[in-house]
């Protein structure tokens, strides 16, 4: 009789089940796919910012030999779209950004759509511009959505306590303002979208979508399709990080396309389009009043953001509710008050991006917490640990922390990088060109969803086949993260089976139940409980078969590599695939086949912006280390000390990926990335002149895993996505703090940016030092 | 819309090819449209991120950079010609068991880059690596993983040797 012990998958070290695949060059992504028939579509972009359009000329374009289909505005419905729904697909009366759809064409090769594009003529009148929220919301200034006379698309108030009371117990006040620029996502594969119809008007789209249901419902108005004749399939995504979160104008632009040259139509952008038309960052301006008593207790803090929501509104504009997490709840403050405003521009327009609005507030927050606690004569470790979170507490603004490894996350950081001790000798001890630094930063994120839906829930149908293979249809998207293999192991864990045995299916809508998407770092925790519920309905089912089969008590069963066993010696009872085929063709003719659809105990915010809009938040602390060359503005980060709060880490190497890779991003962030746009106009579209960080720029990064075991989290786990990417940006800056006595309020930390600084202010800080 | 064909031979992973192409044509638009091996892919088409590395006579270049006639008399390797037999090479199996790979998309790029480095250097540094792979972008992954699985595909080569 065969003997089987009890083993786990979680937090093991398990192959990412996807990467053969990608490692051969066999996984087909969208750019890789070809459909019969299938023509090539262009978008002609506008080259004005801001401009009345008076005709549009698209006869020769027409004309050309190998072209299909040339539309324009009044070829289409043109419903407007996006999450403000004011972005027409193509633009029929104005532009209002760079980005903007003119005209688009259907043709037989790239080379005749791009020489059909050259031949549409436009004709505009000029109207003045406004490039910055403040010219913007001046009396007189230009309306840039007739809807929208003052150029306020969204703006809203919080508070809890009193500013008043606040003010007037505190012993110290301090502002500070921060101003964040325009970064983009630069996904490796650029977007696109291949659509196609059949002769009953059904739509396939191949898309990179990260909604694949709401996608459906919000592309239906703008296409005149109903949503249960639209398919979406998602080949391998190259790439996500927030930026395919909304519906963008080339979607329906492709569909449109196919549908007037009644054939599969592949619309893909070029690099620089890619840098000229998806979505950006948010920029923000952000003033952050604080009051403390002299003791280092946080009284009250307010603050303000002004938004440059480009020319249309998309998630970039509700980027100011995460913001207004960080201020309120990162810390205990008392008393709280945010204001915001979003400000229609004539720059490009922004997306969600990982992190969504909290790298622009924890830099503000976490460089404005060093300068207080300088002022306190505090370390900024004690004076962070006075005011952080703790586990059981609920904020003022209703966030509940069942667990909370923020202590943890400070002292482990900061011990493990000797922070205290090197913040110290840094402050006192330097001369010389080189100068050191160290600095450190919290964060906190939702880390179990956001429940800005009705339901925030994932759906899983599971089924076992006659041989013991487990597909897994999960309605949740891998954007490369590597949910489809943290998914496969809790369902392996569950049943007893080796991964090997899982295959997951998560990008058919056709086959695959609900989801709301990947974002708000809620795959692991939403669609993993998800899938592990389905996994425990199939186990007790399983169980309960073998008991009634064997005359045995189901609870004395378990499953442990391919076999029911008894739990307590693991003697194998019977294999899993004959007691499911003795199942299926003997005692009932059943199959096994469950489903679930797990639903997040969190709530949507109410009218005052409160509530428990996470079932799972997530800490950080990371500690950098930096050495700034004064001579020639260069920062360099030679070590990060990482400890994050992630529940439970259920697979290691997925996590450190995770980590690994937002820190790369942060990094970026705060030193090299800056899309340049001047006037409108998007000055760096290429990777020449838009600077990632290299193989060679990163740093030593030790990190820590602070294993808090959320009580709702799958096996105890809390999402991690985009944790990593949030607090770097203000460690670094704090670093050079350290390093130069020089306080930097604006991203990013270029050597032209710092040398300026430097030149500006080394007489005042450096020499007296 | 006509374009001057050229008709070029090469060796495209092992085996002989003959083929017309167009004059201006690149060597990555031969491979994923011309010749259906989308394995190597379009990152930027400047030569800046190398997610179209193949290797040319042995060495790594953009193809996008690269004329298509330009591949004539050439021996060329994609990412579709470096598995085994026995299914994935040393570096492709590193990259899997590293997580070297997360939306993948820079994963050919990367492994003909890192197949290069090894070959022209089988003593190469973890610096060299980074260097050496300081032309290839990825957005997901940090690179750490990435360095770690060359330098083990290393490893594992002089244990076996």
């Amino acid at each position: 009789m065969s003997i089987f012990e009890k083993e786990t998958l979680i937090g093991k070290r398990i192959a990412k089940l996807d990467a053969p695949q990608k490692t051969t060059g066999e996984a087909r992504y969208l750019h890789d796919i070809t459909l019969p028939g299938m023509l090539v579509g262009r978008i002609l972009r506008t080259d004005r910012t801001h401009a009345r359009i008076v005709s549009i000329d698209t006869s020769a374009a027409k004309a050309l030999r190998g072209v299909h289909a040339v539309i324009t505005a009044a070829d289409t419905p043109n419903i407007p779209l996006g999450h403000g729904k004011d972005n027409p697909p193509l633009k029929g009366d104005k532009v209002r950004c760079i980005r903007d759809e003119i005209a688009a064409v259907a043709a037989e090769t790239e080379e005749i759509a791009e020489e059909a594009l050259k031949l549409i003529k436009v004709e505009y009148e000029d109207l003045p511009p406004v490039f910055t929220p403040a010219e913007a919301l001046k009396e007189g200034a230009p309306v840039i959505h007739d809807s929208h006379a003052d150029n306020i698309p969204f703006s809203f108030d919080y508070s809890h306590g009193d500013i008043a009371i606040g003010e007037a117990e505190s012993d110290i006040i301090v502002q500070d303002t921060f101003k964040l620029h325009f970064v983009t996502h630069c996904c490796m594969g650029v977007s696109g979208l291949i659509a196609s119809f059949d002769h009953d008007g059904n739509l396939t789209l191949h898309s990179q979508t990260q909604i694949p249901f709401l996608y459906k419902k919000d592309l239906s108005p703008v296409i005149d399709v109903a949503p249960e004749k639209i398919r979406v399939i998602q080949p391998p995504i190259g790439g996500g990080f927030g930026s395919k979160l909304d519906i963008y104008p080339f979607e329906p632009i492709c569909i449109f396309l196919a549908r007037a040259s009644r054939r599969p139509v592949k619309l893909i952008f070029s690099r620089e389009e890619e840098f000229i038309a998806s979505p950006t960052r948010q920029p923000v301006e952000l003033t952050i009043r604080t009051g403390v008593k002299n003791d280092g207790t946080l009284i009250f803090r307010e603050v303000h953001t002004l938004h440059d929501n480009g020319g249309y509104t998309s998630w970039g504009a509700t980027t100011p509710f995460v913001i207004m997490q960080t201020i309120s709840s990162l810390y205990r403050v008392p008393h709280c008050r945010y204001h915001t405003t979003v400000v229609y521009t004539n720059n490009p327009y922004s997306g969600s991006f990982r992190g969504y609005g909290n790298l622009q507030a924890t830099f503000a927050v976490e460089t404005h917490m060093d300068k207080l606690a300088e002022m306190l004569g505090k370390d900024p470790l004690s004076f962070r640990l006075q005011n952080a979170q703790q586990a059981g507490e609920t904020t003022p603004q209703g966030m509940h922390f069942k667990t909370c490894g923020f202590h943890d996350c400070l002292t482990t950081a900061a011990t493990q990088s000797s922070f205290v001790e090197k913040h110290e000798r840094y402050r006192t001890q330097q001369n010389g060109p080189i100068r050191l630094g160290v600095g450190i930063a919290s964060l906190l994120h939702v880390g179990g969803g956001a429940k800005i839906y009705r339901t925030d829930g994932c759906g899983t149908i599971l089924k076992i086949d006659d041989f013991g293979k487990v597909i897994v249809m999960t309605g949740s998207t891998d954007i490369g993260q590597g949910a489809e293999t943290v998914i496969a192991q809790f369902v392996a864990e569950e049943l007893g089976l080796p991964m090997s045995a899982i295959t997951v299916i998560n990008n058919d809508s056709e086959i695959t139940p609900w989801d709301v998407g990947v974002h708000a770092s809620r795959t692991t925790f939403i669609a993993g409980n998800s899938a592990k519920r389905a996994a425990y309905k199939a186990r007790q089912k399983l169980l309960m078969a073998a008991g009634e089969m064997y005359n045995l008590d189901p609870e004395t069963l378990d499953l442990r590599s391919r076999h029911i066993v008894h739990s307590e010696s693991g003697e194998s009872i019977v294999e899993i695939g004959k007691l499911i085929r003795s199942l299926h063709f003997r005692d009932k003719s059943e199959i096994v086949l469950t489903s679930e659809y797990y639903e997040p105990p969190s709530v949507m915010q109410d009218r005052g912006f409160k509530g428990d809009v996470s079932a799972s938040y997530a800490f950080g602390t990371q500690v950098v280390e930096v050495e700034v060359d004064i001579e020639t503005g260069i920062v360099r980060v030679l070590n990060v000390t990482a400890a994050h709060d992630v529940g439970r880490v259920i697979n290691r190497q997925g996590i450190e990926g995770q980590i690994e890779g937002g820190v790369a991003m942060g990094i970026g962030y705060a030193i090299t990335e800056h899309l340049i746009v001047e006037n409108g106009i998007v000055k760096n579209p290429c990777f020449r002149d838009y600077k990632l960080i290299t193989a060679p720029e990163i740093p030593k990064l030790d990190m820590t895993f602070i294993e808090t075991h959320d009580p709702e989290g799958p096996a105890g786990a809390k999402g991690i996505g985009e944790a990593p990417s949030i607090c770097i940006s203000a460690a670094i800056a704090n670093a050079v703090y350290n390093a130069t006595g020089i306080r930097f309020h604006e991203l990013p930390l270029s050597p032209e940016h710092v040398l300026r600084r430097l030149k500006s202010e080394r007489n005042e800080t450096l020499s007296t030092r | 819309m006509t374009s001057v064909q050229h008709e070029i031979n090469f060796t495209l992973n092992g085996k002989p090819v003959t083929v017309s192409v167009a004059l201006h044509w690149n060597a990555l638009t031969l491979l994923r449209e011309g010749l259906g091996l989308t394995g190597t892919k379009y990152g930027c088409g400047e030569g800046e991120c190398g997610a179209c590395t193949i290797l040319v006579d042995g060495v790594s270049v953009n193809s996008c950079l690269m004329f298509a006639v330009d591949c004539d008399g050439r021996e060329i390797t994609t990412i579709e010609g470096i598995a085994t037999e026995a299914g994935l090479n040393m570096l492709q199996g590193e990259f899997v068991k590293q997580w070297a790979v997360q939306c993948g998309f820079c994963s050919p790029g990367m492994i003909m880059q890192g197949m290069y480095l090894i070959k022209n250097n089988p003593r190469i540094s973890k610096d060299e690596i980074k260097r050496g792979i300081e032309g290839n972008l990825c957005r997901c992954t940090g690179y750490s993983k990435i360095i770690d699985a060359i330098a083990e595909t290393l490893h594992d080569e002089e244990v076996r040797s």
